[in-house]
């Protein structure tokens, strides 16, 4: 399915949000998640399902001031 | 030293992490500030850079807490969003709450901030708010929730340090057990002291160390600054005046033609 993914259209095998992660190269790495604007916890990734069209940000720590 | 949300930190200094020319002159920068806060942010990650496990080694290293920020944010829910986002990388209650109003001043929207951080601090963050010098905003914010108020000196990165230090004063005044910061446009340690002088508890500040010719000197002028500004609000300084009056004694002086 096609989704968003931080603002780039992207094809996913995956539905589950844990499963897209792990395709698209984040694995175990230290990322946070929103879809469609909601933050998606670590803890429901497993359980969260993404539908085609749908919204994902992946964000990670960064410089800041 | 200041105590935010029950947690007293070690300098007067807080120095943001962006901008600097290489991640070894930012951590030479912080060695030199001694800065007891670091403010951080979260962006987008693709899959291949790895770069934020590199950024939050570093951090780590620093041995400093960390006060992540919404920087960027216009709306109450972007930055409600990001806030939850940052919590939960950074794995810390506290948010330096940014919901910016206009995009040339980045002057904060006060409306969406005291709506954010309502919402915020009922879901248990402890919320460190960039707002302005207003009165009313600072009362607004503090019954939403807020114990920490950090009321801009001038637009963020301009280094024009206390735009307005009437409307400060007013502030440290009105507010006179509630931590107050100056966060941002900042460009020089005196500038600093002044803030510290008012009766300020600490300064936060980006720009003005990182776009530095040295960073790690600027960061120690920045480090002592703090220390006199507060040396000199708790050594009761005299009240200024508009005639002069002589130090030396008249008395005793001698008469000569």
């Amino acid at each position: 399915m096609k989704i968003t993914v931080n603002g780039t259209a992207t094809e996913v095998a995956a539905v589950r949000l844990d499963a897209i992660l792990i395709e698209l190269g984040h694995g175990d790495a230290k990322v946070a998640t929103a879809v469609n604007e909601d933050f998606v916890p670590a803890s429901l990734r497993a359980t969260r399902e993404l539908s085609s069209g749908d919204r994902l940000e992946i964000v990670a720590p960064r410089q800041g001031g | 030293m200041p105590v935010f949300y029950g947690t007293e930190v070690t300098s007067r200094l807080m120095l943001g992490t962006a901008q600097y020319p290489s991640p070894a002159i930012l951590a030479d920068a912080f060695r030199q500030s001694k800065a007891g806060i670091a403010t951080v942010s979260v962006r987008r990650e693709a899959g291949c850079d790895k770069a934020g496990q590199d950024f939050w080694t570093l951090i780590e290293e620093l041995g400093v807490n960390v006060l992540p920020n919404t920087a960027g944010c216009h709306t109450v829910r972007e930055a409600v969003t990001t806030a939850h986002m940052a919590r939960e990388l950074f794995n810390t209650p506290w948010i330096k709450l940014e919901v910016i109003g206009h995009a040339d001043t980045l002057q904060p929207d006060p409306f969406a901030l005291v709506e954010a951080a309502r919402i915020l601090t009922e879901d248990g963050f402890q919320v460190f708010p960039y707002c302005t010098e207003d009165l009313i905003l600072g009362e607004k914010l503090l019954t939403a929730g807020c114990e920490v108020l950090m009321p801009w000196g001038a637009p963020i990165g301009s280094g024009l340090g206390l735009n307005n230090v009437y409307g400060l004063r007013s502030m440290r005044a009105h507010f006179p057990d509630v931590p107050m910061v100056i966060d941002a446009g900042l460009g020089l340690p005196s500038q600093a002291a002044h803030a510290i002088e008012l009766g300020y508890d600490a300064v936060l500040l980006n720009t003005a160390v990182a776009k530095a010719g040295d960073p790690a000197a600027m960061a120690k002028g920045f480090a002592l600054a703090v220390e006199a500004g507060a040396l000199a609000h708790a050594a009761d300084p005299m009240e200024p005046r508009d005639m002069a009056a002589p130090s030396t004694p008249v008395l005793g002086k001698a008469f000569l033609e």
